[in-house]
């Protein structure tokens, strides 16, 4: 599957990335070249081979990763604000999410 | 004659004796930072009053105890501690104080180690070579116009200019064994789910490990055995005994099986690296150990399935840096997809974006099975392949890069070359074993070359064991260009 620069802009739309014209030009080739060597995959038949998803190793699996049910004390307001780049109110202030510029998402 | 190194064994036997006290490692350690940083560019943020402050306050407390007492230690840049910035080589977290320590640093500080700052590294994490740093690449001490290898390069260099003698990297696919051979020294990464991730800021969750550097096998062993263990604070990790790894070490290696996987041991190798690769399988022999033949048919497809894994995950870890809460935004965006969409682009580097572009195009709509699911099936293979060796052999061996250190910029236009540099360590990481790189010999212009020893899970004791037994018969006697005085 040959990847397009209007891939890679699609790409990107679902990233959150803005790509200048330039990225794109030496990015397409790039994503590319890595796509056409990952498909060496497709040599193997992996038809009856199950998925290494979930825990690396038997132990990690049997762990019992669920901690006893107590309250103990977070972060707290005041530490979790401090570094915002926009606090307000006891909030994160961010620029308004309805109207402005359109990003058209055709998945 | 070189005069010994100051190694975590030597600075804790010299505490209290003479008068020697934490105060006077410490100020030498940062004296040797601050000295070497203009040209290695190693640390990002040299903690000189916190370091002082701390190695006072363990002079004033007659008595104390731990494996790192007094011991000056680096960490990567990507690992909380707090009251020092934590930038992740990244833009996009310039000026970013944690909140909180990750549990590995607060083990550290718990065993009596002084922080003396954090260490350069790739951004996020990814790169085998340092240059993709927001703040500059880190030298390599052998030679000052090569790469330290990546992306904990920083670490590396630290160590091995003798600035500390360990300090803590993280890998994904080979971020610490990869610039341990380039730097030579040791560099260990251990088993999925030994050491807490609480803390160390996510790339491949599936892979990540905080993973250590030393000068010697000892040096790693005493920072594994105070950083391992469950961490209620991280679901991953496993409840299974840690050893004592640094008593372990010594005996001898009579008998011991050494697997070589011939395969990959061909193609693609500098000759000099595979010459002092077989030298070192021959010292094993040497030492008593067996050496048997073992095969890792899906080896070669371990970068394939990496570059699949590692960036699909990066690409869903990476969206919380999105200018909301903490970190970098972009000035006046016109909605909140906008301000997503610059703080992104001018928060992030090249390399970053390139995987982050990858990841996502891997996870999206009708590719998922043809990449992700093809890839988690290809890596059963491989970790089917080191089961069946395991049944043959006590630890696998193999070069742990393909080439000595290259040169900066070498490889910055071809990401698939650098990529590769990775190709022997990254499948440690897919499966979940440990692995330690180990210095054997330098190349005929005087660059170091590793090899590394593979374990079954949980077994760092025995790759450990094994290294020392060649560390200690072949130690690496030559010292890099620039270094600590």
């Amino acid at each position: 599957m040959p990847i397009t620069e209007s891939d890679i802009r699609k790409i990107a739309t679902l990233a959150h990335l803005e790509i200048t014209d330039e990225e794109l030009r030496t990015l397409a080739p790039q994503v590319a070249s890595i796509v056409a060597y990952v498909e060496q995959l497709n040599e193997l038949d992996t038809s009856s081979v199950e998925p290494a998803t979930g825990g690396l190793t038997p132990e990690g699996e049997r762990t019992e990763a669920v901690r006893e049910d107590r309250a103990r004390p977070s972060l707290g307001q005041a530490l979790a604000l401090e570094q915002a780049p926009d606090p307000a109110h006891g909030h994160f202030r961010v620029p308004k999410v309805i109207g402005g510029s359109e990003v058209k998402e055709n998945l | 004659m070189t005069a010994p190194d100051r190694t975590i064994e030597l600075i804790t036997s010299e505490l209290g004796g003479d008068g020697t006290n934490a105060r006077a490692v410490t100020a030498r350690a940062l004296a040797a930072a601050e000295r070497l940083n203009d040209t290695l560019n190693a640390f990002l943020q040299i903690d000189r009053a916190g370091a002082i402050s701390r190695a006072e306050g363990l002079d004033r407390e007659a008595g104390g105890e731990g494996a790192l007492r007094g011991v000056p230690l680096a960490v990567k840049d990507n690992i909380c501690v707090r009251d020092m910035q934590m930038t992740c080589g990244s833009r996009i977290l310039a000026g970013y104080h944690p909140p909180y320590d990750a549990t590995v640093v607060e083990r550290l500080r718990g065993a009596g180690a002084v922080l003396v700052g954090k260490t350069n590294c790739d951004e996020f994490a990814m790169g085998s070579s340092n240059e993709n740093s927001a703040y500059g690449a880190v030298r390599n001490p052998w030679d000052t116009g090569r790469v330290p290898g990546g992306s904990s390069g920083g670490s590396a260099a630290a160590v091995a200019a003798r600035i500390v003698p360990a300090a803590l990297g993280s890998e994904t696919g080979g971020s610490v064994r990869q610039p341990a051979a380039l730097c030579g020294i040791v560099g260990l990464k251990p088993t999925y789910g030994r050491v807490s991730r609480y803390g160390l800021v996510a790339f491949g969750s599936s892979l990540d490990q905080v993973s250590v550097f030393g000068l010697t096998v000892r040096d790693a062993a005493i920072v594994l055995g105070t950083i391992a263990g469950r961490d209620e604070r991280d679901a991953t990790t496993a409840d299974v005994p840690v050893p004592d790894y640094a008593a372990d070490l010594g005996g001898d290696v009579l008998g011991a099986r050494i697997g070589v996987p011939r395969d990959l041991l061909g193609e693609g190798v500098d000759p000099e690296v595979r010459a002092r690769v077989g030298e070192a399988i021959e010292a094993y022999r040497g030492l008593g150990a067996e050496v048997v033949d073992v095969e890792l048919p899906h080896a070669r497809y371990s970068i394939a399935v990496y570059y699949i894994i590692a960036t699909a995950e990066a690409s869903s870890n990476l969206a919380r840096y999105d200018g909301v809460r903490y970190g970098y935004r972009a000035e006046d965006p016109a909605d909140l997809r906008e301000m997503y969409r610059l703080t992104r682009e001018q928060g992030f580097g090249a390399e970053v974006k390139r995987r982050i572009m990858l990841g996502t195009y891997v996870l999206s709509s009708g590719y998922y099975d043809a990449y992700y699911l093809k890839a988690q099936q290809v890596r059963t293979l491989i970790k089917r392949d080191f089961e069946r060796a395991f049944g043959a052999c006590d630890a696998v061996l193999t070069p742990t890069t393909p080439t000595p250190a290259f040169r900066l910029g070498e490889k910055t236009d071809d990401p698939l070359s650098m990529y590769l540099s990775d190709i022997y360590t990254c499948m440690a990481n897919l499966a979940g074993i440990p692995g330690v790189s180990v210095p054997c010999g330098l190349s005929a212009a005087g660059l170091p070359v590793g090899f590394q020893l593979m374990g079954r899970h949980w077994d760092e004791s025995t790759i450990l064991r094994l290294a020392h037994a060649y560390e200690r018969a072949h130690p690496l006697a030559a010292r890099p260009a620039l270094m600590a005085e």
